[in-house]
């Protein structure tokens, strides 16, 4: 009876296997498969997309929104959002610049204190964390909700950079800086490498270590997550301070490639962040989502952006275009997951 | 006025309702009693219309009905009261009293007017002494009962299924209650009154049905019963004991011992949710924890394991070393390790593969050079699949996939991961079927021979009685009992946990 059995079911079974493994496929690489499709139209539709120059330029633009989109990966995996990173990438680049190009002139103790390039970074870069961690103190000490503390934050740091630039752009910050947003090494955009490792960083923490699972485990079910023995407030800190740091990042890459650090910069950058994220697949509800799945999210932002500057489309036209986007990205997601 | 003829529930491995008969008469208080899991609850859900499909027939006045959804049993004129109460807090009490049937003015607005004045009448009626216009958040839990059956009483319920009606009342407002009872029985409706507190049952009721393991026993007038025939009515069956009662062995240090352990009620601080609570488990031993709902149980496990820091005075003693417990890692690092009531919500992340929920608990230990080997994951989570024979199709499974029991054997394996010298299970065996729940408890067994020290809290007396070595009764946050596991009898364990407060105030 029982080889009887299992004789029938063999033919019938890989076919089956074969179907749903197709599926799954498809599902996976939706987003990559929605960039050909989104590549192709506008290789075909202008004659200036499929160039190097033109490429080059794509991902130099977006390594940006990459950059900052790592950090609010990882806040909506643990079920928050992060509103502040565009004035808190605004007040980095304006302190690395304000440092590199002016010091800190104490007249009272008759002291001037100049930064080196590396100097003005770090403290760029540690300003962000820092704000980044008021964030996630707020959240977690003072159960502020994710969406109220880093609104404020918006705000407290737009404000802090509008004082310290005192509303102007601080420019001309040398060619070594400038280096880091406008450079080239071996033949790739500097800000290219640059996000690139911080993904790939970004790749490791979040499928390779014990924070990783952490935070995708508090998405997940944060009072289990408790129980357990983890130390939630000290997680969110953690990932809240990460993405203020690469928000600081973000910061510099902007900074450097404009060789000016501007007050208004990075106005509504977190609304191009979390579109990434959400087109990227991530749940907002957290605990589902990737960082490469970010990343296709913000390269089809970034293409679908300058391929409508190259075809001329009028730029109220492109902010419709790009929020049907995502909405139609969220609307297949929820389909899609709905299936399981 | 409503007959109910052989109805049968199923779920999925449970038989909820077996062939169960009985009948409501209009102008009767009608006490539905049993223990948790005798099936109150499905039979009120399918006397509301939450549950459409079942076998049997419902007969209402005359005419055989199956009501398809709870508007559609409303309309015949059923209400039900829960025990956790359904209204809403910022709005005022017509609001909440109108709400989803409000009435329109000829403009198509909500008629404000004939709300106030239709539900002054109904407040007056039941002589609540509030405006019609005041929030329900600042009304006394009593109150808002009493405008839940306002609620009731505006679609003309005829008959009104109260479910532990005075679970959060007090004395005075239990009169209250019982007043508009009668009233409401002078009017010649019916009444449906699930409750544990038997003495209350002996106030009001008229009949009374006993339901024991999805059957209707019983039924009769409350005239002419006792209180100890009904308790036995509840319980009376045979318990297939598996666990043969180990000696005392008083010299050997306990595993815990818990000390004057008490639990301020942060919203009434005059109030306290566990009293002075003391005791110990031994090595080896399992100490079975009954209560009745809001005993304190739950409380209790969730204090020792940190959950309660700032509310909470006593001493814990772990193997004779006084403990400080603020957070659930402090309880973990002292060798506790809790299966908690919920496991959906307190115990699992569903949306994660089978390993990663078994090694939460461990990661740190797992850790390589700040990475974690899937090997060493999967490694352990194979052995705790084999161990416990885990029914899943591979320890990447989604843990949301998997049965109820398969689920608890999930929770238990990542504790037992933690090598813990206590291990606390808040109900262990809810909602999954009765093979998984035989394997529970022969593995709660086998750990106890092992020497871990074992607390099992359940609502479940037959659970109780099945695996424990002595019985802990809790009643209203105190302990009331501590009975060696072969002198523990339903009745004793069932009378010290009915409350007793309801005549002291």
């Amino acid at each position: 009876m029982k080889t009887e059995t299992q004789k029938l079911a063999t033919p019938a079974r890989p076919l089956e296997m074969n179907v749903r493994f197709d599926k799954a496929q498809l599902l996976r690489f939706q987003s990559l498969i929605a960039l050909f499709l989104l590549c192709l139209a506008l290789t075909m539709l202008s004659d200036k997309f499929l160039t190097v120059s033109n490429l080059w330029n794509v991902l130099r633009q977006i390594s940006v929104n990459i950059c900052i989109s790592i950090g609010m990966t990882l806040v909506v995996l643990t079920a928050g959002i992060d509103l502040s990173v565009g004035s808190i990438l605004a007040l980095s680049g304006a302190i690395t610049a304000g440092l590199l190009k002016n010091g800190i002139e104490l007249p009272t103790q008759n002291l001037f204190i100049g930064f080196t390039i590396l100097g003005a970074i770090l403290v760029g870069i540690l300003c962000g964390t820092f704000l980044g961690a008021l964030n996630g103190i707020s959240i977690t000490r003072f159960k502020v909700p994710p969406f109220v503390a880093t609104l404020a934050m918006l705000t407290v740091a737009r404000g802090l950079t509008m004082l310290w630039t005192g509303g102007f752009p601080i420019s001309s910050l040398g060619d070594t800086f400038l280096y880091l947003g406008a450079g080239w090494f071996l033949g790739i955009p500097v800000p290219v490498w640059i996000t690139t490792v911080l993904v790939l960083i970004a790749i490791f923490i979040t499928k390779k270590t014990r924070l990783g699972t952490y935070i995708y485990a508090i998405g997940g079910n944060e009072s289990a997550s408790r129980l357990s023995g983890i130390n939630v407030k000290r997680v969110k800190i953690i990932v809240y301070s990460i993405a203020g740091a690469l928000a600081a990042i973000g910061g510099l890459l902007v900074t450097a490639r404009l060789d000016s650090a501007q007050p208004n910069a990075g106005i509504s950058y977190e609304l191009d962040s979390i579109a990434a994220v959400v087109i990227g697949g991530t749940s907002l509800s957290g605990g589902r989502g990737s960082i490469i799945g970010t990343v296709q999210g913000a390269i089809i932002i970034g293409v679908l952006n300058n391929g409508l500057v190259l075809l001329d489309v009028s730029p109220f036209w492109q902010q419709v275009v790009k929020g049907l986007v995502i909405l139609l990205a969220v609307i297949i997601d929820k389909a899609n997951s709905s299936d399981e | 006025m409503l007959t109910v003829n052989n109805i049968t529930k199923r779920f999925p491995g449970v038989l909820a309702l077996d062939d169960v008969s009985l009948c409501i008469e209009a102008g009767k208080v009608t006490a539905l009693i049993g223990e948790n899991g005798a099936g109150k609850s499905t039979l009120m859900k399918i006397l509301s219309g939450v549950y459409p499909e079942y076998e049997g027939t419902l007969v209402w006045k005359g005419q055989p009905v199956r009501f398809t959804n709870t508007k559609d049993a409303q309309q015949h004129g059923i209400a039900i009261i829960h025990q956790e109460l359904n209204l809403i807090p910022h709005l005022s009490v017509a609001e909440n009293i109108f709400l989803g049937r409000e009435p329109l003015t000829r403009l198509g607005t909500v008629d404000k007017k004939a709300m106030f004045r239709e539900t002054t009448a109904l407040l007056q009626k039941l002589k609540l002494n509030v405006s019609a216009n005041a929030r329900i958040a600042d009304l006394k839990v009593g109150q808002q009962q009493v405008v839940e059956i306002a609620k009731a009483l505006l679609t003309n319920a005829e008959l009104i299924i109260m479910d532990e009606p005075t679970s959060a009342i007090t004395g005075s407002e239990v009169d209250v209650l019982f007043g508009i009872i009668e009233e409401l029985i002078r009017e010649n409706k019916a009444i449906v009154y699930v409750s544990h507190k038997l003495d209350e049952l002996f106030r009001i009721a008229d009949h009374y049905v006993v339901l024991r393991d999805g059957k209707s026993i019983e039924s009769g007038s409350m005239q002419g019963v006792t209180q100890d025939v009904l308790i036995q009515k509840m319980v009376g069956r045979k318990i297939e004991l598996l666990r043969k009662q180990t000696e005392d062995t008083p010299d050997e240090v306990p595993t815990l011992r818990v000390e004057n352990l008490t639990l301020r009620n942060p919203r009434k601080p005059a109030d306290s949710l566990l009293k002075s609570i003391s005791f110990q488990v031994g090595k080896g031993e399992i100490v079975g924890i009954f209560g009745l709902m809001g005993a304190g149980r739950t409380e209790l496990l969730e204090c020792l394991f940190g959950l309660h820091h700032k509310n909470l005075t006593g001493t814990i003693h772990i193997n004779s070393q006084e403990i400080t417990v603020k957070c659930p890692a402090d309880a973990i690092r002292a060798g506790m390790a809790l299966v908690p009531e919920d496991r959906k919500k307190d115990g699992l992340v569903l949306g994660m593969d089978v390993r990663t929920n078994i090694s939460l608990t461990l990661l740190k230990e797992l850790e390589n050079w700040g990475t974690i080997p899937i090997g060493r994951v999967t490694k352990l989570a194979k052995k705790y699949i084999q161990e416990l024979s885990i029914k899943t199709p591979g320890d990447g499974q989604k843990a949301k996939n998997l049965s109820g029991g398969n689920q608890q054997k999930i929770v238990l394996a990542k504790w037992l991961a933690t090598n813990p010298l206590l291990l606390l299970l808040d109900e262990p065996t809810r909602g999954i079927d009765i093979h998984a729940k035989s394997e529970i408890y022969k593995l709660i067994i086998e750990l106890a021979a092992q020497g871990l020290g074992i607390v099992v809290v359940s609502s479940e007396l037959p659970e109780i009685l099945a695996v424990s070595d002595r019985v802990l009764v809790m009643s209203e946050g105190k302990m009331t009992a501590n009975i060696k596991g072969c002198d523990a009898t339903e009745d004793a364990i069932l009378k010290a946990a009915i409350p007793k407060s309801i005549y002291e105030n």
